[in-house]
């Protein structure tokens, strides 16, 4: 099995975001956003790539939105409510109140036909359901999503998404670094077949934020100093409020009066969802919530039209962001051509729009439509105030959760295509930036379930020491190693879970402990075992013998007999390496292989033939089973070699 | 599986206790404080009342215990409880009764289900070795430390008035002492059986508080935590009030889910989400709010009995869980208490309301404002607590704990509750204590004041049952179900209309088979005190077992094995084996076993496994060898044996032994349990050893 991953938008773009994953035989759509660039059919994702016949409650298992920005929700209620999807929704709980204000800044913005009205929005709020950070929702008997903190926006999660041993995380966009009233992204070590990330500053690496906030202030200052005005354009909830707080920070500390303003209700009331959205946002904010609640803004006041050209200076904030229409363009027209005025735009602007043609260059016309030009002189400001995290976040995402595989989604394809060279090379992790409405297919995880017994489980739990000594030629070198003394007796916990497998027709399999084994067979064990009875020549023995031990002179007095295993085991400890060699006394012991002195006269196992002069020979019985077969004639053979042996 | 069940605790502010093994783990259920026991303790005098106090004389805090007093008081034995008979000094605590002959320091978990289970984990941590891992949820975390808090900074009055504490015994623990007091109230320091006397303890510090959160770690509903691998514990939400859970323990052999007292449509909190609950192997019903209502409450006070007890139906269906007559029925309660409330308010007299239950207090704020603004009266409200104004906060600022109906004020843009328009209103106003200098600017009587504690023996309750329990015209609320003379005794002579008041505080009896049969579990335990009231049809899908007090009670398991996930790449690698006998196939196994997330996982391990030629070798035989069968397939191998019966080696006469000549020379020797193969050389003895294999079954 696979997992399949259609892209339907942010596909080597910005803008659009939706992706469709199948896996498991689940179908999951990841945002279903709009494209504010195009006005035609291409600002919607393409729906019919999903199901043909347009029957999309079957072919899609659920939708996951990750939080309430156009490019990631904005043809939802194009998709439920003209596309006729029924199935369930789930995203934050912030997400579906926004919609609606959001409709009505594309209403304002082009005055154009609405593709889905405002019962839509409400119809299709209905089917949405409310998931909490790090809630762990059950969609049905297979599929599991959890959704992780993003610090994006007020409300922005990460997903991650569980279909049977498969697990994805799809990030929509994410901040990994805290700003002033959102926290940075939190996600667990998971074990993923695949993350899907956001890469829109995918080799932008940005330096600390308070350089760019000091200009900003320095900026902004100046302007007012001078009398002039300053336009903020942003969308209702995220940079509004950072900027914000900034401003009122600065305004308290330097005792500043001039005005602040909002535009709209949308902005005042975005900071009401935000008073009482204490957990989404910032530590910082969270801790002094009872004292003073950092977006209860002292200095800020509610704009009105007729102050467009009232005297004086003042910032004011105006929705939307980008100077894409409504009201923000028409502060815009009023505040341009003066040279007093400062605009600051603060983070990215979609191609298209007049923000995007300020920030590209600085012209000095712009072009409102066909027949209106625009003169700008006043002052433009960039702030890199972007609440997506840079590509030093994005590596450490990756290489934080690495994952089997990476798709890169939201960005610019020259960027990407940088972005997944480094993910390849410095993490090793297989990336893939595919354009819209292309399939990537990856190889998903399984597992087998079976029953295990408690034998089993609590054998393979117990530990399983293995003692193992250096051997004597490293001991010289590496007993002080790094001059940390190494102990003569290493000890190391091999615990290897080892059962059997019972798989019985009609019965579920499971694993069962050998000893287990027969018992539920009802069988008795036959062991086998192989025997080896061998001499070895008591003149070789008794050479090596003489030198050792003078006094000895019979060859088969007792004293003689005992020391010959002890020779044997110096011998073998010389040249098996590796093998845990132990001497019992009466017999050395090597895994299950055993030898031991043999007394018999007629030993049942001396198949060999005696040599010719068998008062002189020691005959020794070895015993073993067939796991150390190898072993066990290995160690014969050493042994027989000293029968013909050099010594 | 163990169950020990500490303490039944006794209503809403004193939840039970249980111990739990499971898995290896033990597990601690919650770990509450009896508060209603501080009522044998005097209240600190007020100014007011020391005065009085000084003609009669013979209650002094500090007087000594001369023999005149001793004589007085033991004729006082039998007689009725008298305001002399509390104990003037410094009050201890009392946590569960069997709670201090557990050894804490093997705890390895403790699951906290509500703020009021939390109130005695500060004892737990501050004893030296205790490590368990404490889980409770964010909000219930929160309101836990305000409670706590606000205890301590309670308790400080009495610091201050009785100077500090000894280190030692205190005096009236000890026996001589006990003896003289009268018998309701010595029952009340050593339990029925004498063994609470250990359970009393100093109250911890602000210190201790501040270490006991730190070590709580803190989740949302449905949060999964994973406990050394093998527990996956959860949180839901158990409605009984903000942030108050259930928990579901899922383990390698078993699903648990553990209910606590739980209210199915509450007014405020998110509602008891049993779904999740569903399909367990066993259930711990721990609710024992149902036995509380059913004890006969003294309502000599009362001139209000809200218990309704309904007869219990027991066809009633899964759908009739959610019914909203509790629902509505608890509004009635709140309606009722408001008429009372204005009534005595246009008497010129005030209202004193010593609530703390959370829901309830902000109910009651929104519904005396609603009705005084109907009723046109202009009456001041005032919270008195030191915590009150992180808590009124607090509960603003976390819309996903609460129910469907606060969270869409957030979506339209209101508050979620209304003490923020009232205390923008100044209608509303929050101090922290009675001696506020604010306090003292603002006063205005007729007034309404919420404030701690509802034993009316700690904090700016008791200051002011002072000043108003002579007034006719003023009335103070209470909650029903704690021994309520016992409570005013300080404060007798008692002019104040006193209102007992019940709420909701569990699931009640006849929703429990309901609610069973909804769930499914394969076990339930429910407390003995049930037996008799909820009954099983013997066509019961479920066993029951009923537990009581300090007696541990086993769960058998339910499976005999766990479940396993093997990784494919170690699946791909097995040999199966047919067995001859039976309809089996078989494999050996090896890898290494990893425990986590409650599941065994089976991997194949890092080490390169051996030879392939050597793993394919079963290891292991059993049967019977027959002879002819191993000759004729010995003679296919081209080997040649003879067959010598008889006596073997060791004068096992069973044993027979096969002599190969050819190729090379070996012997067979086959015993009853076991073979013996001895050939000159390696490859006859493996030759030998396949014949044998193969007549043989094996793994």
């Amino acid at each position: 099995m696979a997992i399949e991953c259609l892209v339907l938008g942010a596909g080597q773009q910005v803008g659009k975001s939706c992706v469709v994953v199948s896996m498991n035989g689940k179908r999951i759509m990841f945002d279903c956003g709009m494209d504010m660039a195009y006005h035609d059919h291409r600002r919607h994702p393409d729906f019919s790539r999903i199901s043909e016949y347009g029957d999309f409650d079957k072919a899609l298992t659920c939708i996951v939105i990750t939080h309430f920005h156009l490019d990631h929700i904005g043809a939802l209620p194009y998709f439920t409510e003209v596309c006729g999807y029924r199935g369930p929704i789930y995203m934050t709980a912030l997400a579906p109140s926004m919609l609606e204000d959001y409709r009505k800044v594309m209403v304002e913005r082009r005055g154009e036909e609405e593709q889905f009205t405002s019962e839509h929005i409400v119809e299709c709020m209905k089917k949405v359901i409310a998931v909490d950070v790090k809630q762990t929702v059950q969609v049905d008997k297979d599929l599991m999503i959890r959704a992780y903190y993003a610090g994006h926006v007020l409300g922005a999660a990460m997903f991650y998404t569980k279909v049977g041993d498969s697990a994805i995380v799809y990030t929509g966009d994410y901040n990994m670094t805290p700003d002033r009233h959102l926290g940075a992204a939190q996600i667990d070590r998971l074990q993923l077949d695949l993350l899907i990330t956001e890469s829109t500053y995918a080799t932008t690496i940005r330096d600390s934020k308070y350089g760019r906030e000091a200009e900003f202030l320095k900026a902004v200052h100046k302007c007012v100093l001078g009398g002039g005005k300053v336009l903020i354009p942003t969308f209702a909830l995220g940079r509004a409020q950072e900027l914000c707080i900034l401003l009122e920070d600065y305004w308290e500390r330097m005792n500043l009066k001039i005005p602040i303003y909002f535009s709209s209700g949308l902005t005042m009331q975005a900071n009401m969802y935000y008073k009482m959205l204490i957990s989404w946002t910032s530590q910082k904010v969270k801790e002094t919530y009872s004292t003073r609640n950092a977006f209860d803004f002292k200095h800020v006041l509610n704009f009105d039209r007729s102050m467009i050209s009232a005297p004086g200076p003042c910032v004011l904030f105006a929705t939307p962001g980008w100077i894409s229409g409504g009201f923000s363009l028409e502060v815009f027209k009023q505040w341009a051509p003066s040279e007093m005025n400062l605009i600051t735009l603060p983070g990215y602007c979609a191609a298209g729009t007049i923000g995007h043609k300020l920030m590209s260059g600085k012209p000095s016309k712009i072009d409102l439509d066909k027949d209106t030009q625009l003169d700008v002189r006043c002052q433009i400001h960039q702030l890199s105030f972007s609440p997506h995290t840079d590509a030093k976040g994005i590596m450490d995402l990756v290489k934080f959760l690495s994952p089997k595989h990476v798709i890169l989604v939201h960005g610019e394809k020259p960027k990407m295509a940088t972005l997944k060279g480094r993910i390849y090379s410095e993490l090793g992790i297989r990336c893939d930036d595919p354009a819209n409405n292309e399939t990537v297919c990856i190889p998903s995880t399984h597992h087998v379930e079976v029953g295990a017994s408690n034998t089993f489980i609590r054998s393979s739990l117990n530990p399983n020491f293995n003692f193992s000594k250096m051997s004597s030629e490293d001991e010289s070198d590496s007993r002080l190693k790094d001059g940390k003394f190494m102990p003569w007796l290493q000890v190391k916990d091999e615990r290897a879970a080892e059962g059997i497998l019972v798989e019985e027709k009609g019965k579920r399999a499971k694993i069962v402990h050998l000893d287990e084994f027969l018992l539920m067979l009802g069988e008795k064990k036959h062991d086998i075992r192989f025997a080896y009875c061998f001499p070895i020549n008591t003149d070789n023995l008794e050479d090596t013998k003489s030198t050792d031990v003078s006094s000895s002179s019979n060859a088969l007095s007792v004293s003689g007999r005992s020391s010959w295993l002890p020779m044997l085991y110096i011998k073998l400890s010389d040249e098996l390496s590796g093998g845990n060699i132990q001497y019992f006394g009466e017999q050395i012991q090597v895994e299950s292989f055993s030898v031991s002195l043999c007394l018999k006269d007629r030993c049942p196992y001396r198949i060999v033939d005696s040599p010719p002069n068998k008062c002189e020979a020691v005959f020794f019985c070895c015993a073993w089973s067939i796991a150390d077969e190898k072993l066990a004639w290995k160690i014969i053979s050493i042994l027989e070699n000293r029968n013909y042996g050099t010594l | 599986m163990k169950f020990t069940c500490l303490s039944k605790g006794g209503g809403f502010h004193f939840p039970p206790c249980h111990v739990l093994n499971v898995c290896g783990f033990r597990i601690l259920f919650d770990c509450p404080l009896d508060l209603s026991a501080l009522t044998i303790f005097s209240p600190v005098p007020t100014g007011y009342r020391a005065v009085v106090d000084e003609k009669d004389s013979d209650c002094q805090p500090y007087s000594t215990l001369d023999s005149d007093c001793v004589t007085w008081k033991r004729q006082k034995i039998g007689k009725p409880l008298d305001a002399n008979d509390l104990i003037c000094a410094v009050p201890w605590y009392k946590i569960v009764k069997y709670l201090h002959l557990w050894n804490v320091s093997f705890i390895d978990v403790v699951l906290i289900s509500s703020p009021m289970g939390m109130l005695g984990l500060p004892f737990l941590t501050r004893i030296k070795g205790f490590s368990a891992k404490i889980y409770a949820t964010e909000v219930t975390a929160r309101l836990g430390q305000l409670m706590m808090e606000d205890l301590v900074s309670m308790h400080m009055e009495f610091r201050q008035f009785y100077g500090p504490e000894g280190s030692t015994f205190p005096r009236w623990m000890e026996e001589e002492e006990l003896d003289l007091r009268p018998s309701a109230l010595r029952e009340v320091v050593l339990g029925k059986d004498g063994a609470e006397l250990g359970g009393w303890m100093p109250l911890y510090s602000a210190a201790d508080v501040k270490h006991c959160l730190q070590k709580v770690q803190t989740l949302r509903y449905a949060e999964e935590v994973c406990y050394n691998g093998k527990l996956v514990i959860k949180a839901f939400s158990s409605g009984l009030e903000i942030g108050t859970c259930n928990w579901s323990i899922n383990g390698p052999k078993r699903d648990i889910a553990f209910i606590s007292s739980s209210i199915f449509v509450p007014a405020h909190a998110m509602s008891f989400d049993y779904h999740a609950l569903q399909g367990k192997d066993i259930v711990l019903y721990s609710d024992l709010s149902s036995l509380d209502t059913m004890e006969g409450i003294e309502d000599g006070y009362s001139f209000l009995t809200t218990d309704s007890f309904s007869t219990l139906s027991w066809e009633e269906s899964a759908q009739s869980l959610l019914n909203t007559s509790e629902h509505l029925e608890e509004r009635e309660k709140l309606y009722y208490l408001c008429s009372c409330a204005a009534d005595s308010l246009k008497a010129s007299g005030s209202v004193l309301i010593p609530i703390n239950r959370l829901g309830t207090f902000i109910q009651l704020l929104e519904q005396i404002s609603a009705s005084l603004e109907s009723s046109s009266l202009k009456v001041p409200i005032y919270v008195i607590s030191s915590v009150a104004e992180e808590l009124l906060a607090y509960t603003n600022v976390i819309p996903e704990w609460l129910c469907k109906e606060r969270q869409e004020k957030l979506f339209s843009g209101e508050p979620l509750f209304a003490h923020v328009e009232l205390i923008k209103d100044n209608k509303l106003h929050v101090f922290p204590t009675v001696h506020s200098p604010k306090l003292l600017i603002n006063w205005q009587e007729p007034c309404i004041v919420f404030c701690p504690h509802w034993c009316l023996r700690l904090g700016p309750v008791v200051h002011l049952l002072h000043r108003w329990s002579g007034d006719p015209n003023s009335l103070l609320v209470l909650e029903s179900g704690h021994d309520a003379q016992l409570a005013l005794l300080p404060f007798q002579p008692m002019e104040m209309k006193v209102l007992q008041c019940s709420f909701l505080s569990g699931i009640k009896l006849p929703k429990i088979l309901p609610l069973l049969n909804v769930l499914q579990p394969k076990i339930t335990l429910l407390p003995e005190d049930l037996r008799q009231k909820v009954r099983f049809t013997n066509v019961n899908p479920f066993s029951v077992f009923h537990y009581s007090e300090n007696k541990t009670l086993i769960i058998p398991s339910l499976k005999d094995s766990s479940e396993l996930e093997i990784a494919t790449d170690l699946a791909f690698q097995f040999q199966w084996r047919n067995l001859k006998h039976e309809n089996m196939n078989i494999t050996r196994l090896k890898g290494e076993l990893h425990v986590a997330h409650g599941k065994h996982w089976l991997h194949s391990g890092n080490k390169p496994s051996k030879s392939n030629s050597s793993k394919s070798r079963p290891l292991l035989h059993w049967g019977t060898p027959d002879l002819e069968t191993l000759l004729s397939i010995l003679s296919k191998m081209g080997i040649n044996a003879s067959v010598e019966q008889g006596v073997g080696v060791e004068g096992s006469k069973k044993a027979c032994i096969v002599h190969v000549h050819d190729p090379k020379k070996a012997l067979i020797e086959i015993g009853d349990t076991g073979t013996v193969i001895s050939a000159v050389d390696e490859n006859l003895a493996s030759l030998i050893f396949e014949a044998m294999d193969s007549i043989l079954d094996g793994i």
